[in-house]
């Protein structure tokens, strides 16, 4: 570890700190329906979409019509995408003439989209045509992002209401969070994507020939657009195979910067959206804190373990860091940092290949996604999970002092505290269930690329990534197969709607519950006690979750590496 | 909840239209005006032909080039499209190895290129990324050390002197970004370019 790695991690924290409040300011006006400036262009093209689209923005929706709206909007976002992957040889944008995606992989990508995961079983220079990445992907790029902001505005809604029935108009909410927020952000995004050197153009690959004589073929295409919104959406699904590592799709040592940034501006900036929105920024300080805690823990360990390579490379005589599966231009710092804050969000980019990381150092991006992926977390979705991890400590601090919790003004009574728990609970009920499962199919053991404990962190690793919505892999797996197809789509879309119903359900009761002052005896959610009671409450479910299959992976293959055993 | 399904479909066409028509469609557009070379990919031209991107990796194996990183791209096997070949610096084909650090083919390869290295500049120690593969497979850089440890072997098969090699290595050396960002690197192309380029003078 070097002085100047840590100096960029911490340029790194206090620029998304800093940039959380202007930009909450301006997401609570948005979705508090308030004019902003983007309003004279924007507001005119809003008032067209509801007309057409038939939405009286002024009628509010019940909880559970709500989430029917987000469930029937993501049947057509799912159909829009298989129907462009099975189609994509009849369809225009096709210059380099790619087939008709395979009906399971169309699947599996299709899930993988609309649930916000973008896991990559498809390579994206080589299967995918230029209009299924624009129209596919890059729609719905934008529309899982719109709609996870979309529900955490209505889940906070209901701990800032009471006595309502009511908790927005979905139409309404992605509506404002993809015109107002994406894609202003996304335009001037793209531009500097471009000006650091990623291609933006419908031309077809480019055949070079090298100093040496021999032909290469040179992937382009629409990269820049579709990036922008991968990275600010959390999406994480990449143009080309290589993801974020590819030098088109990350040029420099800035737009990796800058990428890192895009990860967890929105979702920093949805805790102070919360805390204005439930009236006291310090509330919502409180849960970056909680945030900031644990991804500062996770970037340690990463960086401490990536800076002191393997010991297979040192049998050697190489010094330095673990360089297999990064680039140069990042090195060891970026490539750590990059990949804590992708898994810490449920964005699932990478710049470095996570494979090939260090027992310890593609730890924790795993022990990131296992936790639920609330460290500031996916767009919108970090927060509901973080605000299931707050009900939940809320609840064991009533326990202790045996009074009825209460937090923001609002009593957690049992039917929220099950709603929790059943959300929190289905997530490694889908990564343990189907890692077990995988690891005795023998169809499913050959994919794996590594032999001995790190083949099956692999399995585990797909699965989780899987089921947290994140997309990041541990990429030696050879996830195309029916098998993976089929099991992966299934925890993506659990992880994905098994989490989102019943966190509805809750902000529902807690929108009809009456507001009560803060008495003496209520326990004060924006100081430090509180902050360690939810990181302590966070790791603890979790390490009792996840410890014993990390010890049968990352843990034991850290200790063969240290005993020099090669698999 | 009938009333949700109009919007269900015409907003989400609307909404797909804007974001998955319009936009890339508009930024490719500008893109295009503002910043063409980067629009079309950094395409470096040579007498009119197209010899590669500055931001793509080639694979270079004469001793008179300096070479890149070990690359783990591969491609369709001529002789059985279910297979894969390797086949390194293939740009339409990104990707990487993802061997683990216990992984006994990893820790083999690496050991035959450290030995190559080894035999062909005994005096120094061989860096790292010289003998790792990158995340792409198409990494154009390659660290400071990684260059000046080529210098011998290409100023030998060109015939120049290692002060006026290893020179060019210092000129093409690009550091952090403000003095923080990023890491010192040589871009394995231009440098070669400028070789060529100093060796027809």
């Amino acid at each position: 570890m070097t002085i100047i790695g840590w100096i960029q991690i911490l340029l790194y924290c206090a620029i998304v700190v800093a940039l959380a409040k202007p930009l909450g300011w301006y997401m609570t006006r948005v979705f508090n329906g308030e004019s902003t400036f983007l309003s004279p262009v924007l507001r005119p093209v809003e008032r067209g979409l509801y007309w057409i689209g038939g939405v009286d923005e002024k009628r509010e929706q019940h909880w559970l019509t709500y989430t029917v709206a987000m469930l029937l909007f993501h049947v057509g976002g799912f159909l829009v995408i298989y129907g462009l992957m099975r189609l994509q040889a009849l369809l225009p944008f096709n210059p380099q003439d790619q087939s008709a995606v395979a009906a399971d992989l169309s699947f599996n990508t299709a899930i993988s989209f609309i649930t916000n995961t973008n896991w990559q079983n498809y390579g994206g220079e080589s299967t995918l045509s230029y209009l299924v990445q624009m129209l596919g992907l890059t729609h719905q790029n934008f529309l899982s992002a719109a709609t996870g902001i979309a529900l955490a505005v209505a889940v906070i809604r209901g701990f800032s209401r009471s006595s309502m029935r009511t908790i927005g108009n979905f139409w309404v909410d992605v509506t404002r969070g993809t015109l107002y927020v994406l894609l202003p952000i996304c335009v001037v995004y793209t531009l500097f994507l471009v000006w650091q050197g990623m291609p933006q153009t419908l031309g077809a690959y480019v055949e070079a020939t090298t100093l040496e004589g021999a032909k290469q073929t040179i992937a382009v295409g629409p990269v820049a657009s579709q990036v922008a919104i991968k990275m600010l959406g959390t999406n994480g699904g990449g143009f080309f195979n290589a993801n974020a590592a590819h030098p088109f799709e990350n040029p420099t040592a800035l737009s990796n910067f800058v990428q890192m940034l895009s990860i967890f501006v929105i979702g920093a900036a949805m805790t102070n959206v919360f805390g204005r929105m439930v009236g006291n920024q310090r509330q919502g300080f409180a849960i970056l804190a909680v945030m900031g805690v644990l991804f500062l823990a996770g970037v340690a360990v990463t960086y401490w373990a990536e800076a002191g390579g393997t010991s297979a490379m040192h049998a050697l005589g190489l010094t330095g860091g673990n360089m297999e599966g990064k680039e140069v231009r990042f090195g060891i710092v970026a490539s750590s940092l990059f990949a804590v804050i992708t898994t810490a969000a449920s964005c699932g980019a990478v710049n470095a290949m996570h494979d090939s990381f260090t027992a310890l150092g593609g730890m924790i991006p795993l022990i990131n996604m296992q936790l639920g992926e609330i460290i500031v977390g996916g767009v919108g979705a970090g927060l509901y999970g973080m605000l299931l991890f707050v009900v939940l400590a809320i609840f064991v601090a009533g326990l202790m002092v045996g009074r009825t919790p209460e937090y923001v003004g609002k009593k957690i009574e049992a039917r929220e505290v099950k709603m929790a728990m059943l959300a929190i609970l289905v997530l490694p009920l889908m990564y343990l269930g189907w890692t077990a499962v995988a690891v005795v199919f023998p169809p499913a053991v050959a994919s794996m690329a590594n032999a001995g404990p790190h083949g099956f962190t692999e399995v585990l690793y797909a699965y989780t990534s899987a089921t947290g919505n994140n997309g990041s892999a541990f990429g030696g797996l050879t996830g195309n197969t029916l098998f993976y197809n089929l099991t992966l789509a299934s925890s993506m879309f659990v992880g994905r709607f098994f989490m989102i119903v019943p966190a509805m359900a809750m902000a529902g009761s807690l929108a009809a519950k009456k507001a009560i002052p803060a008495s003496a005896g209520t326990l004060p959610t924006t100081g430090g006690l509180f902050v360690g009671l939810v990181v302590g409450v966070i790791l603890i479910i979790g390490g009792l979750t996840f410890f014993p299959a990390l010890a049968l992976g990352p843990i034991v293959e850290h200790l063969a590496m240290n005993a020099n055993t090669l698999f | 909840m009938l009333r949700e399904i109009r919007p269900a479909i015409l907003l989400l066409l609307l909404l797909t239209a804007i974001t998955g028509l319009a936009y890339p469609l508009a930024m490719t557009a500008i893109a295009g005006v503002i910043f063409p070379r980067q629009a079309q990919g950094s395409l470096i031209e040579k007498d009119g032909k197209v010899i590669g991107s500055s931001l793509i990796g080639q694979e270079f194996k004469d001793d008179k080039y300096f070479h890149g990183r070990p690359s783990a791209t591969s491609a369709p096997d001529p002789a059985d499209a279910s297979k894969t070949v390797s086949a390194p610096y293939n740009a339409a084909n990104s990707g990487a190895s993802n061997l683990g650090p216990t992984s006994k083919a990893l820790a083999d390869r690496v050991k035959e290129d450290v030995e190559k290295l080894k035999a062909e500049n005994p005096g120094a120690a061989v860096p790292a990324d010289l003998v790792t593969t990158s995340g792409s497979g198409l990494d154009p850089d390659i660290s400071p050390d990684a260059a000046l440890f080529q210098v011998p072997r290409v100023a030998k098969a060109r015939g120049m002197a290692e002060a006026r090699v290893r020179q060019l290595v210092t000129e093409h050396t690009q550091g952090r970004l403000a003095g923080l960002l990023g890491e010192p690197r040589v871009n394995v192309l231009a440098l070669n370019l400028a070789l060529d380029a100093g060796a027809s003078k």
